[in-house]
């Protein structure tokens, strides 16, 4: 039998939600059922069929349309790519699911012809999100980051308030800034090394002064979008005030993937350049995202201000990798741990907002203290956010566990115990803001309210994510093979756990 | 899978199962919630008797899991594992008996008896678990799915004892997860070996492996409620009497107590601990907490505020066996863990029948409620007995052991500690008992006491009529080959190399 050729699902995983994008801006309301049940179904099978032929065949490289660079693009898929493709098709899914009740729910009065604009936006973002973790150069990137940024401010602002545009402004600017960054980085590595592949970079770059700047320059960029403490500011504003779907996909999904970037480069391009004392630095930044992200987070007055925080001090734990990675022996260990702890993240998150954005629809409002007994009335979407609180907390058995797991040993078996004590203490204060928020929702309310009925569409994909984040736990020994393949892993890590 | 592996599976899935199923159920199907409370508690039962069986013929049920690299789900039921998890197995049918009585026509039903089952899930992983990382996976399980039962009536007193309990908790948890890392980066293996398998470390490890000692033991101290970490326990009495039961005698300080013994035996091994020097203290430790448990019970006025303060000084009962080092101690740690249970549960249920009969809540209000409740007051008269020692009541059976088990290690002082505490236990428990029998009925209690037949109803009745009769059969058949006495026996015989 012909096997299809593994760039034929890739290309597709781009131009079907671009199609879909298009359609959705023509012909709107009809083709609604496409969008929220066809296309995720289709976008799942799509990404099932890369992850089998990269199990079959092995990672790949495929030039799309037939174009060798430097004229081309080109793709590259190996395991990690994979991973952040399904993460990102499942919270996409859920969303597309989840989003049409919430629309209809919350803007009945205010124009409702503009929410049919998170359609086009939401596919247009879904086909950036997929074209970025396929690429291979750095300018390719950086042409999907941009599309991905105007996709989320486009989408911030469908909530229609000032404060959300102050914010969806605020998000353009740092975000068109930290994109010249790291343009101004890629164009210095251009002109001294006249390419822009990952791969090829990887085995060439030099120390010099030069590459340091560009390698600075890209990284300080992303950083920015990644909203790593003291460059956060712009995230709670932005993430809260968005709709809840807008929320999930910005929180879940898009800062992830600048993440994603600065792992790529720091691994497979940077090495030769990535001094001890940076990842020193990186780490120090994340554990001070831990602390204040939580602190800010447990002062909230707003559930999704909460939420927002949250992801802030959770970001933070990702740069811990830096640090931790620097000790070879453990350094896979550490990069496992934290891509796991990455995608459950983006699950449980996702799981806590769109839960949220239900809860908001109910009590008319997020204010924490308007939300007394709320779980009486909305117990499936409580569920929901007590599941993913779990995986954030970083309790077993849950996919947030496993990932700290693996840092922790990490930490302690290189002998860096701060960084270990770091993660230990996060998970507290999380635990501490988190339980704020239980513990007002399962209060006996003063006026106990009748039951309403469970709004599945709203309700049950929040939930459906917040069981994924827990169960991914399970999926971990599986997680691990696939994120092996074709994994560039320079640094020496041989990967032994067990002896 | 064949049929040994696929059986600590099915146990953990006798109480998941229903439980996950109950979440899904609506608040108003009561019959088929009961039935599948009471299903999963017989499987539970059967599959217990199934293992004990095989374990009594050698046989040893194991699973492995694979869940993270290098890190695998691993369950191992031989004897001690059995002990717990029969404990758990028959306090729980009985308990669920109970509950379904207590919580009659009362809100959020589905959630309470969902969060159960999870509970009693989670104590049967800890009981089973064959190494470190699946013990501290169920115990973390454990911390999460009781919350919402401390926390279950929703008042703010509720949501405060649910805040203590979590800050406790957690914190221990903490300790718990770096030393089982540093532990784990120091041997490279965290299975359970009877004798425990770090005497062959180099001696210059002996400061660190101190040091990770006190950590576990601190970590699982905190729901052992061994003092100064046993602040949460008496808040969290605002709790139902069901969950009162279930954190005093089921599952809660019993993981605490049981985690202290696993670290104790199957880690460090009892006799390199005591090489180590890390015994005595926790002697010591346990002995302090003992006697001020008992002193504060004394101070309660408040009846289940002082069977909370009697637990924080029975529950150390078991440190105390394992921290003398010598076999008869353990012996007598062991079985406390099982006597304690029952007799403590007994007096929890027939605290919660007086207070939702005769809205009787001090002792001071006790009197005469024996001619109210015979049948519940006789059965917590008999609790209140095995808790001081009266012979032939199932906790004199752990004195002795403990007190011969302390002239054998060298350390006569224990004894002083025993009878001491003996005399406090008469000294906080006698003084209800005579209230209850001896006193005429208070004018309050006499108005609403049940004008004849059945002195509340069965529901309430029968569990602690039947743990009241365990209690005593524990002590006047520990000689016979199936009290929970020859059962502690024989895993003191295998941790000794007897």
């Amino acid at each position: 039998m012909n096997t299809p050729h593994p760039g034929l699902w890739a290309v597709l995983l781009v131009a079907l939600p671009l199609a879909l994008a298009l359609a959705a801006y023509v012909a709107g309301r009809r083709i609604r059922p496409i969008l929220v049940w066809i296309a995720p179904l289709a976008m799942a099978a799509l990404v099932t069929g890369l992850i089998h032929s990269l199990i079959h065949q092995g990672p790949f490289r495929y030039e799309v349309g037939g174009w060798a660079p430097p004229l081309g693009i080109t793709w590259k898929v190996d395991g990690l790519a994979a991973a952040m493709l399904a993460i990102t098709a499942s919270v996409m899914g859920a969303v597309c699911v989840y989003a049409p009740g919430y629309f209809a729910g919350s803007f009945k009065t205010a124009g409702a012809g503009k929410t049919e604009l998170f359609w086009p936006l939401a596919y247009l973002l879904w086909a950036s999100l997929n074209a970025f973790f396929l690429s291979a150069d750095v300018f390719n990137l950086y042409v999907t980051l941009e599309l991905m940024t105007l996709g989320s401010v486009g989408m911030i602002v469908l909530a229609g308030t000032a404060e959300s545009l102050a914010a969806a402004l605020r998000y353009l600017m740092l975000g068109l800034m930290a994109s010249l960054l790291y343009l101004m980085g890629v164009a210095l590595i251009y002109a001294s090394y006249g390419s822009l592949d990952m791969v090829a970079l990887g085995g060439q770059l030099r120390g010099d002064p030069l590459t340091w700047a560009a390698a600075s320059l890209m990284i300080v960029g992303l950083l920015i979008k990644t909203a790593l403490f003291p460059m956060h500011f712009w995230l709670p504003p932005a993430h809260a005030g968005a709709p809840a779907p807008v929320s999930a996909l910005l929180s879940a999904l898009v800062v992830k993937a600048s993440f994603y970037l600065t792992l790529r480069l720091w691994f497979d391009v940077f090495p030769a350049v990535a001094r001890p004392s940076a990842a020193q630095f990186l780490g120090v930044l994340g554990a001070c995202a831990i602390l204040w992200g939580a602190i800010q987070a447990f002062r909230a007055d707003r559930l999704k201000t909460l939420i927002a925080y949250s992801t802030v001090a959770q970001l933070g734990y990702l740069f811990l990798l830096f640090p931790l990675a620097a000790a070879p022996a453990v350094a896979k260990k550490a990069w496992l741990g934290a891509i796991l702890l990455a995608l459950s993240h983006a699950l449980a998150k996702a799981a806590m907002f769109l839960a949220a954005g239900r809860i908001q629809q109910l009590a008319g409002d997020d204010r924490l203290d308007r939300l007394t007994g709320i779980g009486q009335r909305a117990p499936l979407a409580l569920s929901a956010m007590a599941l993913a609180g779990v995986s954030l907390m970083g309790l077993p058995p849950s996919g947030g566990f496993a990932g700290k797991w693996m840092l922790l040993v990490a930490g302690v078996q290189s002998g860096q115990w701060w960084w270990a004590l770091v993660l230990v203490a996060g998970g507290l204060l999380t635990a501490g803001y988190l339980f704020r928020f239980w513990a007002i929702a399962i209060a006996a309310s003063d006026h106990p309210s009748q039951r309403v009925p469970v709004n599945w569409r709203m309700e049950l994909p929040p939930f459906a994510l917040g069981v994924a984040a827990v169960l991914i736990a399970f999926l971990a020994t599986h997680a691990v093979e696939l994120l092996e393949i074709g994994a560039a892993f320079p640094i020496g890590g041989t990967g032994e756990v067990a002896p | 899978m064949n049929f040994d592996s696929s059986v600590p599976v099915l146990l953990i899935a006798s109480s998941l199962l229903p439980g996950l199923i109950i979440f899904t159920l609506r608040e108003e199907q009561r019959g088929l919630r009961t039935t599948l409370n009471l299903m999963g508690a017989s499987v539970k039962l059967l599959l217990v008797a199934v293992m004990l069986w095989g374990v009594h013929h050698g046989h040893a049920y194991e699973t492995v899991i694979p869940f993270l690299p290098g890190f695998d789900l691993t369950f191992r039921a031989d004897s001690l594992p059995m002990l717990f998890v029969t404990l758990s197995a028959v306090l729980w049918l009985l308990t669920t008996i109970y509950a379904i009585g207590y919580l009659e026509g009362s809100a959020n039903r589905r959630r309470f008896f969902g969060f159960f089952s999870l509970c009693v899930s989670s104590t049967v992983g800890i009981a089973m678990a064959g190494d470190l990382f699946t013990l501290l996976v169920f115990y973390e399980m454990l911390t999460l799915t009781t919350y919402p039962l401390v926390v279950h009536r929703g008042t703010k007193q509720a949501l405060r004892a649910g805040r203590t309990y979590l800050v406790y908790t957690l914190g221990g948890s903490v300790l718990l997860l770096l030393g089982i890392a540093w532990l784990y980066a120091l041997t490279g293996d965290l299975c359970f070996k009877e004798a425990g398998r770090l005497g062959d470390l180099p001696g210059e490890y002996a400061p660190t492996l101190r040091l990770i000692f006190a950590m576990l033991v601190l970590g699982f101290g905190v729901k052992a409620a061994l003092v100064p970490l046993h602040g949460w326990l008496p808040q969290a009495m605002v709790a139902p009497a069901p969950v009162s039961a279930l954190l005093h005698a089921v599952a809660v300080v019993k993981a605490g107590a049981f985690g202290i013994v696993r670290v104790v035996s199957d880690v460090f091994g009892i006799e390199f601990a005591n090489r180590l020097g890390v015994l005595t203290p926790l002697a010591v430790a346990a002995s302090v907490t003992i006697i001020y448990g008992s002193l504060r019970a004394l101070a309660q006025d408040d009846l289940k505020r002082r069977l909370a303060f009697s637990t924080v000084s029975q529950v150390s009962y078991i440190a105390l066996g394992v921290a003398l080092g010598t076999p008869l101690a353990t012996i007598g740690g062991l079985v406390h863990l099982v006597h304690q249970g029952l007799m403590k549960i007994t007096l929890f249920f027939c605290a919660g029948n007086l207070a939702e009969r005769l809205h009787v809540h001090r002792i001071s209000e006790m009197d005469g409620v024996g001619r109210k409740m015979p049948w519940t007051m006789g059965a917590f008269t008999l609790g209140a007995f095995g808790m001081i020692g009266v012979p032939p009541m199932a906790g004199f059976v752990s004195k002795w052991y403990l007190a011969t088990g302390a002239l054998q290690a060298g350390q006569p002082w224990v004894i002083g500690v025993l009878a001491a505490s003996g005399l406090l236990n008469a000294a906080y428990f006698l003084p209800s008992v005579y209230r209850a029998w001896f006193r005429p009925p208070s004018g309050e209690v006499a108005e609403r006491a049940p004008a004849g037949g059945v002195e509340i109803t069965w529901w309430l009745l029968l569990p602690p009529l039947t743990t009241a009769a365990l209690a005593l059969g524990a002590g006047l058949l520990a000689a016979s080959d199936f009290s929970p006495l020859a059962w502690a026996k024989v895993i003191t015989g295998r941790e000794f190399g007897l």
